[in-house]
């Protein structure tokens, strides 16, 4: 099993499960936003959209799902990479670092988002 | 390098998630402004009109395309469907197909 504190849910099977169910969710959420941009939009009927209670609530859940999803997917492309292995033995600062770069950007993702759909 | 198919289906799967998590930064900053009001809403249809950008997006769309595709194979394997080496390369090929088939679809639409 996958122990680490950098892990999402400090398992391997649990972070495994996030990814998938975080997929879906995010399948869910550009298919209907691209269906939506292809059938054509203008500002009124945009603005419309993104007014509806639902419509803010599915897209901060693809936007926490979209946040798990990177963190999960990123932590699995760093864990493979920069390594001692790979990188000497920097390998561990310099994953370290990756790991908190993409942490900063993760949550300023999800500020941003939630700014915009909640016009805070 | 000479890998099988699959390797390099595995490799582009990371390669376009990675990139995704950089488009994300575009596709924030695209729905703020269109929903910020109708000036700004049409500022940036006129800024995406920019060939460069046109270019931009029909590569984080074609990321997310593929992304997709190759994400939904890996959920029918993980299922236990498809797990032979054939069955694999089968795979690989449909996704590939269906992926160029849906770029070329969405470059004809940004454009
Ligand atoms: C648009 C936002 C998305 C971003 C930024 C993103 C990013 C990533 C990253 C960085 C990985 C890790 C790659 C690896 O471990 O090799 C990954 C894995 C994965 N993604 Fe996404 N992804 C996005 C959307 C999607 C969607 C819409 C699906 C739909 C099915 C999906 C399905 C998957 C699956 C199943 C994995 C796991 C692959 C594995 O375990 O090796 N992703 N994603």
């Amino acid at each position: 099993m996958v122990t680490s504190v950098t892990s999402l849910g400090r398992s391997g099977l649990y972070d495994w499960f996030v990814q998938r169910a975080s997929a879906l969710i995010l399948l869910a959420y550009f298919l209907f936003l691209g269906w939506t941009l292809v059938a054509g939009v203008d500002y009124a009927s945009w603005k419309a959209l993104f007014s509806q209670t639902w419509m803010r609530v599915f897209s901060l859940l693809a936007l926490v799902s979209l946040c798990a999803h990177a963190w999960v997917g990123l932590w699995t492309v760093f864990t493979d990479y920069l390594t001692e292995r790979m990188l000497g033995s920097a390998g561990g600062i310099v994953r370290l670092l990756a790991e908190a770069i993409s942490a900063l950007v993760i949550f300023t993702y999800l500020v941003w988002g939630i700014q915009i759909l909640w016009g805070l | 390098m000479r890998l099988p198919v699959t390797a390099w289906a595995s490799i582009t799967h990371r390669a376009t998630g990675v990139f995704l998590f950089a488009g994300i930064a575009l596709m924030l900053w695209a729905l703020d402004g269109s929903l910020a009001d109708p000036a700004g809403f049409n500022a940036l249809e006129e800024t995406l009109a920019h060939p460069l950008l046109k270019l931009v997006i029909w590569a984080v769309v074609s990321a997310l395309i593929y992304h997709a595709l190759a994400g939904i194979k890996h959920l029918v394997m993980d299922m236990g469907f498809g797990e032979t080496m054939a069955a694999g390369i089968l795979g690989v090929r449909v996704v590939w197909a269906l992926a160029a088939v849906l770029i070329v679809f969405a470059g004809i639409w940004i454009w």
